[in-house]
């Protein structure tokens, strides 16, 4: 499938710029390629699940990764295309280290003509030592409306 | 309800950051316990439908669930999240949603949780999330 580079960047671009909630969390685009995407959320106070730990709620990991892997199948398709989440499973291995931001990155391994396959891991800095891991599954629609 | 059954939930929902980011509010009827997230344009993921973020969604059910058990099972460290499975049937529209969490096991160390959460139709749910949280600290 050929996708323009300019395209791509700039479905990209809006994930996180025209998204409300990506601007809320402050997510920054990282990179996007076909079939991949990487993403971050900043370490703020209001983003705080336990204030005795100071650690990021476990949601924000979740939107994180739901956003990340929303963009890997955006660019797998290679255009707009209505995407919805059918489900998403996330194994929290460990908590997120307080004062540093999660790092998202996602790819999606497999589309059919509806469905688009999705794995997603969040780290700090060593994707071999993760915070938590996604598998999740996206409808696709062919006309742009609601799957 | 207590006055002081109240008053401890609003201390936690209080004590938690995130929920405050969310705008999420509880409320306890007798012994049955209702999240509410009241729609904010911030919570958005979709612009075109315009839809409720499904990590909003997913956020909302794990924070219920959590609730729930700290208010169930009063221990000194908040539980933490294990694994959760969202699953998601409905795009959530610009509407209040609401959630209630059955905890279905709890264990020495381990509780299993469901949530729910709909809008204006309970019968008709616009997510669910099913998920283990860790109760004491390992």
């Amino acid at each position: 499938m050929t996708i323009d580079p300019a395209i791509q960047a700039a479905m990209a671009l809006r994930m996180v710029d025209d998204t409300p909630q990506a601007v809320a969390l402050g997510l920054r685009l990282i990179s996007s390629s076909p079939g991949d995407a990487a993403m971050a959320v900043p370490y703020r106070a209001d983003l705080v699940g336990d204030p005795s730990t100071g650690i990021l709620a476990g949601g924000v990991i979740t939107t994180l990764l739901d956003h990340v892997c929303g963009l890997a199948v955006l660019t797998a398709v290679g255009r707009d295309h209505a995407t919805a989440t059918l489900d998403l499973r996330i194994d929290y291995m460990r908590a997120a280290a307080p004062h540093r931001e999660v790092i998202g990155r996602a790819r999606c391994y497999k589309i059919t003509r509806s469905i688009a396959f999705v794995r997603a891991v969040a780290f700090e800095d060593d994707e071999a030592d993760p915070v938590a891991t996604a598998q999740g599954a996206f409808a696709l629609s062919s006309a742009g409306g609601a799957p | 309800m207590s006055d002081t059954e109240a008053e401890r939930l609003a201390s936690l929902l209080r004590s938690l950051p995130y929920a405050g980011f969310l705008g999420m509010s509880m409320d306890l009827a007798g012994d049955e316990l209702t999240a509410v997230l009241p729609f904010k344009p911030a919570l958005v993921g979709n612009v075109i439908l315009p839809a409720l973020h499904g990590g909003v969604l997913g956020a909302f059910m794990e924070m219920t669930a959590l609730i729930q058990l700290g208010v169930r099972e009063p221990v000194s460290r908040q539980p933490r999240t294990i694994d959760v499975t969202i699953e998601y049937l409905r795009p959530g529209r610009a509407l209040t949603t609401y959630a209630r969490a059955d905890v279905r096991k709890v264990g020495r160390r381990i509780a299993n949780v469901h949530v729910e959460a709909w809008q204006e139709t309970r019968a008709s749910p616009v997510a669910a999330l099913r998920g283990h949280f860790m109760l004491s600290g390992e």
